[in-house]
């Protein structure tokens, strides 16, 4: 399977299309976008509440040219597992002949947290579907909480840089790993920074049978406290300094598909974002540099994953 | 030919959903409801129907998935009980916004805490306000026609809301009774192919299920909500009709037990309303004209029915298998509302009864009508709230 170059993926007809409400400089929409353009099959799409949803469907508008389905914020993931069921059972009786892909799309807040029941039980269950995360790694759309998927160190409004406590002082779940853990033959990571990179996963994803699970990092420039005009450098920020790697889990094998040119430290990324502004004065150095050490530690595992196997 | 047998209201529900033959099923264990889905499991298993389960992890992902696979386009059914239902609550009012005709067997138990597995309506209570039509069951014949009538009455193209069907807990769910079938082929008949409306499949024409919808529409969506509901008892009377044509049993939107005459009467929904009736039966033989009324369809609720059937009476005591702790009892507020419209109204009493599984007794219906007789001579009521068959 080839990637399509830019002008051919221009001339195809857009299925998340303009004129909705995202905030300018957003990095959710161009994944969706990318996503969706990944199979000539017809898509049936669910999505989980939050900015993607609220922003898209706003009654009696849509920006949605396939079949989409908004239930509420813990359940994509088993609302799409609703609707590839009545498709396996009305095919399997005769009543329908279409071959159709299913995708459900959630942030962090709806799979690393709230959602991560529904979806835990879709993939055991083995539907066939892709499950894609936009990670921006908080509740961007309630105004920036903390989710498990937030960053050490990070500001939120439920876990704000204080005089006494620096912000997050967890770790992120590492929700890729966790997914691989369930068997399912494909898990990625992916960037809108890479384009070719993510609509080759997807692609890729919609070829296998069963369940597959794509996360995505999408920078918001109003949580990460961020310019409008830099999601994609940081998005390029955030794979090469190895905060966000680029692999591929297929049928257990570790691939690393992006690996950068030379490993930038990962204050490279954080430098520009406001919320972790405070990791950049004398008395935080300790917890900017466990974050650094948190990154290399991630790293040098996968590195020795993708070797090992 | 009807087919009699001897069963538990599970097993009768089991094979009615058996007999309908739906698309796919959410399938979660919840004493008293999993025996329910276990013998529907089997009906999968063996090859008796063409549904496709999805053997979910919570109720929520279960009426999550039914949602999602109803709104695809297809007959959909689950069961539930208790905190099942109560975890479900969230997805209750989307399934009935989003008017998916999802049919339901509700087995009704009460709510934690404490924690207890037995039967009372604590439940189906708590789900009222959801948006779904509610029909309740006496026994398990009623149990098993009512599941069936369910599917015409949820799918009629006039109204496309989901329905639950509610049957008490054990009493009614784990007792072998004589019943009546149908045969297969007159219920497949009777409900009839699943007819789509909007199908989220239908790749050419894409629709997006679930907006958000701002003040400047919202209060109309919930008024067209309504509306619909104010179909609902037509519909129920006339599949009623027909089903009546079919199995010759006879069901209405209530149902009165020598009430026409009658100077007290008790309001009671569900399986105790048979103890009751045995209880009029003998303070009938006493010379004094007692009488009962069943409400079946809960939601929406036949206030105009309900008060007609009951305005000449001169007491009335509604038994509540449930609470609202700090409030009457659930049915004694609607029927409570229903009377005040009416010209003249009897006295009204409140009675809690059974709650968890409590034995509901005869003598307990005689503790109660012979209050009501007091109440009817003197006119005079004095608690109106009470608890009966409770440990003092």
């Amino acid at each position: 399977m080839a990637t399509p170059t830019l002008k051919e993926l221009s001339k195809k007809e857009d299925r998340f299309t303009h004129g909705h409400r995202m905030c300018s400089g957003c990095g959710a929409p161009i994944v969706v976008k990318i996503a969706l353009m990944a199979t000539e099959y017809p898509v049936v799409v669910s999505n989980a509440t939050g900015c993607l949803e609220v922003s898209s469907c706003i009654s009696e508008f849509t920006a949605w040219n396939v079949p989409w389905i908004h239930t509420a914020f813990e359940n994509s993931a088993a609302t799409i597992s609703g609707v590839e069921t009545m498709y396996r059972s009305l095919k399997k009786q005769g009543k329908f002949d279409q071959e159709v892909k299913f995708i459900g799309f959630g942030g962090d807040g709806g799979t690393y947290d709230i959602g991560f029941q529904s979806l835990s039980g879709a993939m055991e269950r083995g539907h066939d579907m892709i499950y894609i995360c936009y990670d921006n790694g908080a509740y961007m759309n309630t105004g920036i909480q903390r989710s498990s998927a937030t960053p050490l160190g990070a500001d939120t409004t439920t876990c704000p840089a204080g005089s006494v406590i620096p912000g997050k002082l967890r770790n992120r779940k590492n929700l890729t790993k966790i997914m691989a853990a369930h068997d399912i033959p494909y898990v990625a990571q992916a960037s809108p920074s890479h384009w070719q990179d993510l609509f080759r996963k997807v692609q890729k994803a919609h070829e296998i049978k069963g369940p597959k699970f794509i996360n995505v990092i999408a920078p918001c420039n109003r949580g990460w406290r961020s310019k409008t005009n830099d999601a994609i450098q940081l998005a390029r920020l955030a794979v090469n300094t190895c905060y966000w790697p680029l692999y591929e889990i297929e049928n257990g094998v570790t691939k690393i598909t992006v690996t950068p040119k030379e490993k930038i430290p990962v204050a490279e990324f954080m430098k520009p974002q406001g919320r972790f502004k405070h990791l950049f004065s004398p008395e935080n150095e300790g917890l900017l540099q466990r974050v650094q050490d948190e990154v290399d530690k991630e790293w040098a595992k996968l590195l020795k994953e993708a070797k090992t196997d | 030919m009807a087919k009699v047998v001897a069963v538990t209201g599970n097993e009768a529900c089991a094979n009615a959903l058996r007999q309908v033959n739906p698309d796919v099923c959410g399938i979660y264990p919840i004493t008293p409801q999993t025996d329910m889905m276990q013998r529907f499991a089997s009906y999968i298993a063996d090859g008796k129907v063409d549904t496709e389960s999805i053997l979910v992890e919570s109720e929520h992902s279960s009426m999550s998935a039914c949602i999602g696979a109803s709104a695809a386009g297809g007959r959909v059914i689950t069961a539930t009980s208790s905190q099942g239902l109560a975890l479900m609550w969230e997805m209750l009012f989307i399934a009935a916004g989003d008017r998916l005709p999802i049919v339901m067997p509700v087995v009704n138990r009460a709510l934690s805490a404490p924690l207890n597995i037995h039967g009372d309506h604590s439940d189906a209570m708590g789900a009222r306000d959801s948006g779904w039509i509610q029909l309740w069951s006496e026994n398990g014949q009623e149990a098993y026609d009512n599941t069936i009538q369910a599917f015409r009455i949820a799918e009629h193209m006039d109204i496309r809301l989901p329905i639950m069907v509610c049957l008490d807990g054990f009493i009614i769910s784990h007792s072998i009774e004589r019943l009546e079938y149908l045969e297969d082929q007159e219920v497949k008949d009777f409900v009839g192919p699943f007819k789509n409306f909007l199908p989220l499949l239908d790749i050419a024409k894409p629709k997006s299920y679930g907006p958000l919808i701002l003040p400047d529409m919202y209060h109309e969506y919930k008024r067209a909500q309504h509306e619909v509901m104010t179909k609902v008892k037509d519909v129920v009377l006339d599949v009623a009709k027909d089903f009546e044509k079919l199995s010759g049993r006879k069901y209405g939107i209530l149902e009165s037990y020598r009430l026409e005459d009658a100077d007290i009467a008790i309001v009671i929904l569900n399986s105790a309303a048979g103890t009751t009736k045995d209880v009029v039966d003998q303070f009938r033989e006493k010379g004094i004209k007692a009488g009962l009324l069943k409400p079946r369809l809960f939601r929406p609720f036949p206030y105009t029915e309900i008060a007609d059937a009951l305005k000449h009476t001169k007491a009335v005591c509604v038994m509540d298998r449930a609470d609202s702790f700090g409030g009457y009892g659930p049915l004694f507020m609607e029927v409570s509302s229903a009377l005040y419209q009416a010209d003249k109204r009897p006295a009204m009493i409140n009675k809690i009864y059974g709650l968890g599984g409590r034995d509901y007794m005869p003598s307990h219906g005689a503790q109660v009508l012979t209050e009501l007789n007091e109440i009817a001579k003197s006119g005079k009521v004095n608690v109106i709230k009470e608890y009966i068959g409770v440990r003092e």
